[in-house]
């Protein structure tokens, strides 16, 4: 195309000779020299970021398996080889997670925040849903950033790495989840805790959803405590959180007015039937 | 830790974010002021008189971008050195336009394309990320593209003026930026919008050129120019 439209150009100017000279870029002038090196510098920096993403959306995806399997969980004989499974399965993410902090060294972690955001976010909700089944607390962003440290010597990359060169440094590489991507996986966690809630009625358990109304009571109280301080997400997953832990405090409410006059057996009966109209409101709204 | 302490914890941390973003902007706010005032001053080179005292103008906005300068120094210490991108976006606009007008200071003075090393000078920042406060690449583009716009604005006017040979060394000028900015990839982001504004830009001039020609009023300035060579 620009042939073409250099010609039709051309025909403008009766000094053609003249003008072709000054019209025609030299490719080696200091102008296009700098532009090359802008250009690898942009293609540098773009690479960088796909990369980012695509791993990103590999923790997703993982984090979003584990919490699944998380939910199989019951106080059933299986329950501590799922813990142990969801274990591995974070593990892997977190190998996800040291290649994103490899590509991180010496890079401002903010530039490239908006690539691995949402894989952290999902990461912290599922490490933190392991957290509360293990532990019925919360997990701290301390803690999660403490298992996000990693050192080369762990893992099978130290088998390649001390056979080629002994002499090498154990480097360390770490990342660390900001504040507010601590806050937006919580916000989300609640969610979890919610289905958690309902299923676990389904179950016939009846201690689960007073611990757990409990507990999310405790978050939604921390949430309001920091209010519209924060960015605007957090202020966005508030409603959500209201949402949720109005359900869960309605299945604690309905458990205790008629847990006493229905037979404990058949329990799960009423409520199989109260989750199916929660699930109807949730996919209406 | 319990939940309600985890939560006043994050909630400090994030009350001390909005401090340093109040603080960032109200230095912004004053940047922007002075960012104004050259460009009000430069602005006097599109009027017919203006063509004549272009030097002293750019003279005037050298000595403004001393207090830029100082603002900039002032900026750098509202947050920590590590962390530019996460408060990058409270600068960027007025980064951009300072940007801008240290190339069109640079164009008028000189007729070339200031590079990003010496923009950085210009504003007393640094060129690369780890030496400091650093001018980004994007931020630098954007200030080149809208350099470009208003070189399209001053072939107009300086027609209306009487210079009948400025369109044409402007053209040159955008012609080998546009083949410049041909060479990048860029993504379907802010900067891709404003380049894609580029090519408005060359049109405009080419016509100007091009009016100026078929009427052989740029007869005597190209002799000029080939002349120079």
């Amino acid at each position: 195309g620009s042939g073409g439209f250099r010609k039709r150009k051309h025909d403008n100017f009766p000094h053609g000779q003249r003008r072709e000279e000054k019209e025609n870029v030299n490719p080696s002038s200091a102008l296009m020299m700098s532009f090359k090196s802008f250009q690898l510098e942009l293609d540098t920096r773009h690479d960088k970021y796909e990369r980012l993403v695509k791993l990103s959306r590999d923790i997703t995806i993982e984090s979003k398996r584990t919490i699944f399997l998380l939910h199989r969980f019951t106080s059933a004989p299986n329950g501590e080889e799922i813990l142990n499974e969801s274990e591995v399965k974070l593990d892997a993410v977190r190998r996800k997670i040291k290649q994103v902090a490899q590509e991180l060294v010496g890079e401002d972690m903010y530039q490239f925040h908006r690539a691995i955001s949402p894989g952290l976010q999902e990461y912290v909700e599922a490490v933190s849903f392991q957290y509360f089944i293990r532990t019925r607390s919360l997990i701290s962003v301390e803690e999660i950033n403490r298992q996000l440290i990693f050192t080369a010597e762990d893992r099978e990359e130290t088998r390649n790495m001390t056979s080629s060169s002994l002499d090498k440094q154990p480097h360390t590489w770490s990342l660390k989840v900001t504040p507010v991507d601590y806050l937006l996986g919580v916000a989300d966690l609640t969610g979890e805790l919610m289905r958690l809630c309902i299923s676990s009625v389904g179950n016939g358990d009846i201690d689960t959803p007073f611990e757990l109304s409990q507990f999310l009571r405790q978050i939604y109280d921390g949430f309001t405590f920091i209010g519209n301080t924060g960015p605007y997400e957090v202020s966005k997953k508030l409603y959500t959180l209201k949402q949720s832990l109005a359900k869960v405090e309605n299945a604690c409410y309905t458990l205790k007015v008629r847990g006493s006059e229905i037979p404990k057996h058949m329990l799960a009966d009423v409520f199989s039937s109260k989750t199916d109209l929660i699930d109807q409101e949730e996919s209406l709204s | 830790m319990s939940v309600s302490e985890m939560f006043i914890a994050l909630q400090g941390v994030l009350t001390a974010d909005q401090d340093i973003r109040e603080e960032i902007r109200k230095v912004v706010q004053v940047m922007e002021q002075t960012a104004r005032e050259i460009l009000t001053l430069l602005q006097g080179v599109h009027q017919g008189a203006g063509f004549q005292d272009i030097p002293k103008k750019c003279q005037k906005a050298r000595e403004h971008f001393s207090t830029v300068r100082t603002q900039m120094e002032s900026l750098k210490t509202k947050f920590p050195a590590d962390q530019y991108y996460r408060f990058h976006e409270h600068w960027r606009f007025v980064l951009q336009r300072l940007v801008f007008l240290a190339a069109f200071v640079v164009y008028l003075e000189s007729e070339a394309l200031v590079t990003r090393e010496a923009v950085a000078e210009i504003l007393g920042i640094e060129a690369d990320r780890e030496r400091g406060f650093h001018l980004d690449i994007e931020d630098y583009l954007s200030g080149v593209l809208t350099l470009a716009s208003e070189l399209a604005r001053l072939a107009v006017n300086s027609v209306t003026a009487g210079d009948y040979s400025r369109p044409l060394r402007i053209s040159t000028f955008i012609n080998e930026l546009d083949s410049g900015f041909r060479l990048l990839n860029l993504k379907n982001d802010s900067l891709r919008k404003r380049y894609d504004g580029l090519k408005y830009d060359v049109k405009k001039i080419e016509e100007v050129v091009y009016d100026l020609s078929i009427r052989g009023l740029n007869k005597e300035a190209t002799a000029a120019a080939g002349a120079e060579k």
